[in-house]
């Protein structure tokens, strides 16, 4: 097709691009800038922020516990989804659509709601506040993301190598390993990441059901009533900001690969 | 049977885990709006008077329906303009297609937090936008007049949102067969008359399932009011919070969800038809 890079849509397109990416390096810029108050004009260029954040004690310890939480949760929902994809992509049960629908539901009901669900929950059971309460919200929250997923990609590949390595002996367990979950790893990895990236992000939930311990956004919203603290949170915001993009290019590209692959095997 | 042997293997972990962590909070949240209070001894009273409390306070209806409207007013703008940013994608932008969708996905992995930081910054007294206006002249002197009101609500949750939109109708677009424009060209459509004849039509489950993506958290937003909306941008989610939080009237938050939560529902089986799960996911 030809590209006519003045035509209005690619102008559009700039437009858009400089919405999107314009709020986000204004904090960059102001993480550089000498002032505790975020307004223009612009003083002079600094790196101080950057160094106080490093001697942040409760910033650490909320950043190791975002990133425990992190990974745990998202393990937990990762391998929940891929087992939901593995019973709903391969076979056809009796209340597969009934499941379906009740294991999509928290992608379409407001985080408040959940948050305060599961709030009552605990608090019924008289299991104190932690991260772990926490982290079952996150687990709930990335299921349905994970298992659609891991789902999609066990859906676009041809079933006849998994029936294929049964014809030739090997036990169904022995396929999935030996055969399916092979080919689906980048789509399983790519659930990982993007379960990783919400439960790192994640503040509506975590809010109602966090104890006395922070997570970095819980972290990040008491320090946005400190005026003077703004400028070190703006630093962070900017770290923050590099390491997800990181992430998410590394999901992205996986879950290409994984396709690429799936073509082509 | 092996098969059952195996599908009870796969479907029991998934299955107890959002019996017990999702189903089961929702049936307690709804026995819980019939409770009198919070703790006990009123926690083992049951009564209505939630519920007639609820139905009495008017200020909770409308706030309800304006939360909604601002939900609505957020999808339709979010829509607007995705919209031709997916079609461009879909049908003009070649090879690069994915790349340049990629760049626009980019923000929106961002913190959600600081992303709201960003628009504080931008619409407060001293901020950008005040800034801008005083330098062209087009008011005298800073004015806080932007930041903490409905509408810094809505230019922030459009901001949050666009490039989630973006993501369902592009790939509603991507899915059109191409030789049906084709077919109209061939009988005579003009480019107009196949945009809204056949790719309109056809793209509307991705535009649905936008809608959807950004209606529903936005009718539930609480944070992005608190953080910018001030007291005249409260949302529903907001007095929500409120009664877990500050006001601890437990039964009255878990009927204020309740209430959400059926409207949700209602739109939902309105939609379902519509709408692909895979489109909310974005996979």
């Amino acid at each position: 097709m030809r590209r006519d890079w003045l035509a209005p849509g690619f102008l559009y397109y700039l437009g858009l691009a400089a919405f999107l990416y314009l709020p986000i390096l204004l904090l960059v810029l102001f993480s550089f800038n000498d002032s505790t108050r975020l307004v223009f004009p612009l003083k002079t260029f600094t790196f101080k922020w950057y160094t106080e954040l490093l001697e942040a004690r409760e910033l650490r310890e909320a950043l190791l516990n975002s990133v425990l939480l992190g990974l745990i949760s998202s393990a937990v929902a990762t391998a929940l989804g891929t087992l939901a994809a593995l019973g709903i992509a391969r076979f056809n049960f009796p209340g597969r659509r009934l499941f379906l629908a009740i294991s999509a539901m928290p992608m379409v009901i407001p985080y408040v709601v959940l948050g305060v669900a599961l709030l009552l929950l605990f608090a019924q059971w008289g299991i104190p506040l932690s991260l772990w309460t926490v982290g079952v919200g996150h687990v709930i929250i990335n299921v349905p993301y994970t298992m659609l997923i891991v789902a999609s990609r066990l859906a676009g590949f041809n079933q006849n190598l998994e029936e294929a390595a049964m014809d030739l002996g090997e036990t169904y367990w022995g396929t999935l390993r030996r055969v399916t979950l092979p080919i689906a790893f980048p789509a399983i990895v790519s659930a990982f990441l993007s379960s990783f990236t919400t439960s790192f992000d994640e503040f509506a939930v975590s809010f109602f059901l966090v104890g006395t311990e922070s997570t970095l956004p819980i972290y990040l919203y008491s320090q946005l009533r400190f005026p003077s603290r703004l400028p070190v949170i703006v630093a962070l915001a900017a770290i923050l900001m590099a390491f997800s993009v990181a992430l998410v290019l590394a999901s992205e590209w996986l879950r290409r690969v994984g396709q690429a692959r799936g073509v082509s095997g | 049977m092996h098969t059952s042997r195996r599908i009870i293997t796969l479907m029991t972990p998934p299955t107890l885990t959002l019996a017990v962590f999702f189903l089961l909070p929702m049936v307690m949240m709804a026995v819980f709006s019939f409770r009198q209070g919070a703790f006990s001894p009123e926690r083992e009273v049951f009564t209505l008077e939630h519920y007639a409390e609820f139905a009495a306070n008017t200020a909770y209806q409308r706030l309800l329906g304006e939360s909604a409207l601002i939900a609505l007013i957020v999808s339709a703008l979010a829509i607007l303009i995705a919209y031709p940013i997916a079609y461009f994608l879909a049908f003009h932008a070649g090879a690069m297609q994915l790349t340049l969708l990629t760049i626009l996905i980019i923000p929106a992995w961002t913190s959600y937090l600081l992303r709201i930081l960003a628009w504080k910054i931008i619409l407060g007294t001293n901020g950008l936008l005040n800034s801008l206006l005083l330098s062209v002249g087009l008011i005298s002197e800073a004015a806080p007049i932007l930041l903490y009101s409905q509408t810094a609500v809505v230019v922030t949750l459009v901001y949050v949102w666009v490039p989630f939109v973006a993501l369902p109708i592009f790939s509603a677009l991507q899915r059109i067969d191409r030789s049906l424009l084709e077919a109209a060209a061939d009988l005579g459509c003009t480019a107009w008359e196949r945009f809204v004849r056949v790719t309109l039509p056809l793209s509307l489950p991705g535009v649905a399932a936008g809608f959807l993506f950004v209606f529903i958290p936005t009718l539930g937003e609480w944070v992005t009011p608190a953080l910018v909306g001030g007291v005249q941008g409260t949302m529903y989610g907001n007095i929500i919070q409120d009664q877990f939080v500050r006001a601890l009237n437990w039964p009255l938050g878990s009927l204020m969800s309740l209430v959400m939560l059926a409207l949700m529902l209602l739109l939902l089986a309105l939609f379902s038809r519509t709408v692909r799960l895979s489109d909310l996911a974005g996979v």
